[in-house]
């Protein structure tokens, strides 16, 4: 495809055309404000943070949507812009709950990040405000609609994968949520704790439960690890914490590697220092259930067993 | 298969029975001799639903009864005054009856088909002039109106394709297909101007070439009939009253970009429409004008109904594009041209039903005819769906250009009950009110966006001295709330702030600062929104803000509505008429009215409730509100 050369904040650029402003944007170093895009995902241009200026056009375009074309003079941090991000961060802090003190995504949430450098506060209105709506009854998700800003993210992540397509969106307006099944709970759903929901979403709507209580983001030190359980090798992260394994979690998808829970779990049972309880779903119900049924090696652990019980006489405690 | 000689011996053959009812098109010829007489019953979407299939049968039999020949008698699409309906029409005389009830049927049938004699007291009340009985093109009404999408509407039977075809019907089909080449069609198109009439005027010529321009192994054609703004039937008026001009002008839009599939999308709660579309699209297949080879010419074109569930979004391109392959209704981000990359990824046009019927006159007839109607910003005439506190609700087509005033005043006949003209709100939810001294505005795309409005579809409320404009503004947010589809975050959450803001004022609880918000809201739900109905959603607001902000002022400073609408900032008073008899104390539910019998009394209204029984109770109307 040909190049084309374009003007970001009289920063130049040639990127194949094609491409999106935001993308060429990054090039440069130029990092554009965006909470409902991702490159792994389809374009839905729903936020309206990643708005520009785009000199020749009456209207402010969204940077993740719109395709540069040659000779394109872009501003990024004109004024207008400013305000235009500033508003829309508002609208969205709104109808936002002030917990940033205890919540688990504070210091990796892109709302809070936002709004703390186009400098957007909370303040007290008596509109409505989403339903605080908390679906705790997954042992791994933990979904608070109350946070939930409806960027789309999650729901377009899990429709990658053909068999789940799990979450989709409810109703219609204000009263819009992302809901899983017929707005059923994780629990009864056909929810498979895999996660990747979680990877992607950019504030504390969908949390990883088994991170909950662990520490603050900005407290851990992470090493990056592949799964072992698959072909796949998908990306996990684990978490120590004062030189201890507190805890996996799953990294965004991408490449078309699915997430699951299995590989999660084996990745825990691994690396952390004290794994925590393995929970499996039965008849739209979570159970406690034990590592080698979790990790699903009943039948080769039972043989094992029994050779490694000839050979050495030594008794295992799964 | 049918030949074009085959057509053209259906329209000879029909033509026959159809004769005195033609004369509606013919204003000379009414009232002058014919072969056969025709009762003619309207069967739009306000007629239809008070029994006018019984009111046939009766005129049937009656006639049967009567040993009267030659007398047809058929129901039609709309005749467009849905005020006085059901209404009938005699021809070749032209006597327009209206209000009809089953009981009128046989003195219709003795007096006016046995004897000649006119039944005056079912004439409609505005064909009887200073004595003088007006035939029904001389009433006010239809004076200055003119027919391209309505052509058919009200004269043939929409379940006969043999009258449409009568009527030059798949004639504008037959003509493309052996007469042009396919950039003839465009260049025609072109030439004619014909704006899109489902809101935002993009010329129809310029959208077809697009996509005829652009190679691809497959191209669609939609019709946009998910008509979704409150009040309007325009289009559905259209479908149920004249079907086949809607498929007509959609295969030659597939024969001019290369298309060979086509669908209708249409809301499910028309099921009229829906069932009469089924029986045109199968009496067209039957007929060999859709479907595989049509007219011999080689040229393939079929047409499938999709139904919506109703959603007001779904009218946009992009989210019903969504909607038609099967996932939820919400628009997407303009990232290719739908004439490029629409449908399924293909290039795709997508056109209003009324757009699509003025297709046929204009390939027929010629561009430079269509030019000769209306102005030169914007050809040819529009369908309005006229409706609030006027005298004639109904349907009107005029030529683009008319002002404000003529469609309101000489065929809407003004206001009703004297009261004094307000504003006319025009465009539905996106549009915008517009107040007296611009009535004499022509109604064009340029013209009415530069008075802060829009043509939108075609929906005309008129408002008069007791509308409160603030309420109205609330009226039309109440409704963009409810269908924005919640994808992006100024519509979903900044109109919900508007509203909240508009209630508060009219419930006497608005601050200055709340004007202030308005405005700001509005300018980034407009400039930042994905959508159309987010981009225009504060069109309400801001024209009334613009126009009648005094308005808005009073609520907010004076806690006063104006036009006496706001129940939360009406009070309750006594006046001099009070006869002292205690009525109104004994039924005050809160005991806030004080008197001694035969003394005038009087309302606290600091513990009064407002709600009302006083006034009900007071035998002499001493008690009002203001
Ligand atoms: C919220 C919204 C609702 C719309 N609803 C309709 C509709 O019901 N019918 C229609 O023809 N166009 C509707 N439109 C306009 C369409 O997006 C599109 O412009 C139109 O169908 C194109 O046809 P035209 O060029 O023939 O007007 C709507 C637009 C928006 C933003
Ligand atoms: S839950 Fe998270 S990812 Fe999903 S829509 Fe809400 S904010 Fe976006
Ligand atoms: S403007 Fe409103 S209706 Fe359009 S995409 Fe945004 S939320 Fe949906
Ligand atoms: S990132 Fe562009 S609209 Fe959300």
């Amino acid at each position: 495809m040909a190049n084309v050369t374009i003007t970001i904040d009289s920063k130049k650029v040639t990127v194949p055309s094609g491409t999106f402003i935001i993308e060429a944007a990054k090039e440069v170093g130029i990092e554009i404000p965006a909470l409902c895009y991702d490159p792994n995902l389809e374009v839905v241009g729903a936020c309206r943070l990643c708005l520009v200026e785009v000199e020749g056009s009456r209207k402010l375009q969204t940077a993740c949507s719109t395709k540069v074309w040659d000779g394109m003079v872009v501003h990024t941090r004109s004024e207008r812009v400013v305000k235009a991000r500033k508003e829309i961060l508002q609208l969205l802090l709104d109808n936002h709950p002030n917990d940033c003190l205890t919540c688990q995504k504070a210091g990796e949430c892109l709302l809070q990040k936002y709004a703390y450098e186009y400098d957007v506060k909370f303040r007290e209105h008596d509109g409505d405000r989403r339903p605080a709506l908390v679906d705790t009854s997954s042992p791994y998700i933990l979904k608070d609609d109350s946070k939930c800003i409806l960027c789309g993210k999650c729901v377009r992540t899990c429709a990658q994968v053909a068999d789940r397509q799990v979450l989709t969106f409810a109703n219609r307006g204000f009263n819009t949520r992302i809901v899983a099944d017929i707005d059923l709970s994780l629990e009864e759903s056909s929810c498979v704790s895999c996660n990747r929901c979680v990877t992607v979403c950019p504030v504390g709507a969908l949390l990883d439960k088994r991170l909950m209580g662990k520490g603050r983001p900005w407290e851990f030190e992470i090493k990056e690890v592949k799964c072992k359980v698959c072909e796949y090798g998908c990306d996990f992260e684990v978490l120590s914490r004062n030189g201890k394994n507190v805890a996996v979690r799953a990294k965004a998808p991408s490449n078309g590697r699915p997430l699951c829970l299995k590989g999660r779990l084996t990745t825990e049972f691994i690396y952390l220092d004290e794994p925590y309880t393995p929970y499996k779903k039965e008849n739209g119900e979570f159970k406690e259930t034990t590592w080698k049924e979790a990790l699903g090696l009943d039948n080769i652990i039972e043989k094992l067993l029994d050779k490694e019980e000839i050979s050495t006489g030594v008794e295992y405690n799964g | 298969m049918m030949t074009v000689e085959e057509l053209r011996k259906i329209k000879e053959e029909t033509l026959k029975h159809m004769e005195s009812k033609l004369y509606k098109l013919d204003k000379e010829k009414i009232g002058q001799k014919a072969t056969n007489r025709h009762v003619l019953i309207c069967g739009g979407p306000g007629c239809y639903s008070s029994n006018v299939e019984e009111i046939k049968e009766r005129f049937v039999e009656k006639i049967a009864e009567k040993g009267l020949e030659n007398v047809e008698v058929s129901i039609s699409g709309c005749f467009g005054l849905c005020e006085s309906g059901p209404n009938i029409e005699i021809y070749p005389d032209g006597t327009f009856y209206s209000r009809i009830k089953i009981e009128d049927v046989d003195e219709i049938v003795e007096k006016h088909l046995c004897q000649n004699e006119i039944v005056e007291r079912l004439l409609n009340e505005d064909a009887k002039k200073e004595d003088k009985i007006l035939p029904v093109h001389q009433v006010d009404f239809y004076k200055k109106q003119e027919k391209i999408a309505l052509r058919n509407c009200g004269i043939i039977d929409y379940n006969s394709i043999e009258e449409y075809i009568a009527l030059d019907g798949y004639h504008a089909l037959a003509k493309v297909l052996t007469e042009m080449d396919r950039g003839e069609v465009i260049e025609v198109m072109k030439k004619s101007n014909l704006r899109g009439r489902g809101g935002a005027g993009f010329p129809t010529g310029r959208k077809w070439e697009t996509a005829y321009k652009y190679e691809a192994d497959k191209k669609y054609v939609i019709c946009n009939a998910d008509e979704g703004d409150p009040g309007a039937f325009m289009d559905r008026s259209i479908l149920e009253g004249d079907p086949h001009s809607v498929l007509e002008g959609m295969a030659i839009c597939g024969y001019a970009v290369g298309s060979d599939q086509g669908y209708i999308y249409i809301r499910a709660e028309y099921p009229v429409a829906v069932k009469r579309l089924r029986t045109a699209i199968k009496q067209a297949r039957e007929k060999g004008l859709l479907g595989k080879n049509i007219l011999g010419t080689g040229f393939n074109f079929d047409i499938e109904l999709r139904l919506g569930a109703g959603a007001f979004v779904c009218g946009e391109g992009t989210a019903l594009m969504e909607s038609i392959e099967g996932r939820r209704g919400m628009p997407r981000p303009k990232v290719e041209r739908t004439a490029h990359k629409g449908l399924w990824g293909k290039p795709t046009i997508i056109n209003n039903v009324e757009t699509f019927a003025n297709v046929a006159p204009i390939i027929l007839k010629g561009a430079d005819w269509f030019r000769s109607i209306g102005t030169e910003d914007s050809p040819g005439t529009k369908v309005f769906a006229l409706g609030g506190k006027v005298k004639n609700t109904g349907l009107v087509e005029v030529p683009m250009g008319t002002t404000l005033r003529e469609i309101i005043f000489d065929i809407g006949g003004g206001t009703v009950g004297g009261k004094k003209f307000k504003a006319v709100q025009t465009g539905g939810p996106s549009g915008g009110c517009i107040p007296e001294e611009f009535l004499d505005t022509p109604v064009d795309f340029a013209s009415l966006s530069k008075i802060g409005s829009i043509m939108g579809s075609g929906g005309m409320i008129v408002l008069d001295e007791s509308d409160c404009m603030v309420d109205i503004a609330r009226f039309f947010l109440d409704f963009t709330v409810d269908e924005s589809c919640g994808k992006c975050v100024p519509c979903r959450e900044g109109t919900k702030r508007m509203l909240e803001i508009l209630e508060r004022i009219t419930e006497g609880e608005g601050t200055p600062e709340d004007l202030d918000r308005l405005e700001s809201l509005a300018e980034i739900i407009t400039s930042s929104s994905l959508c159309g109905l987010g981009q225009t959603a504060a069109n309400p607001v801001v024209s009334t803000l613009k126009y009648f902000r005094e308005e808005y002022e009073a609520h907010v400073y004076e806690k006063r509505c104006p036009a006496g609408s706001c129940q939360a900032l009406l009070q309750y008073f006594i006046t001099d008429k009070c006869i002292g008899c205690t009525k109104c104390a004994r039924n005050c539910p809160v005991s806030a009215i004080s008197g001694k019998v035969k003394e005038k009394h009087v309302i606290d209204t600091e513990t009064c409730i407002k709600c009302g029984a006083c006034m009900e109770a007071c035998p002499v109307g001493a008690i009002i509100k203001k």
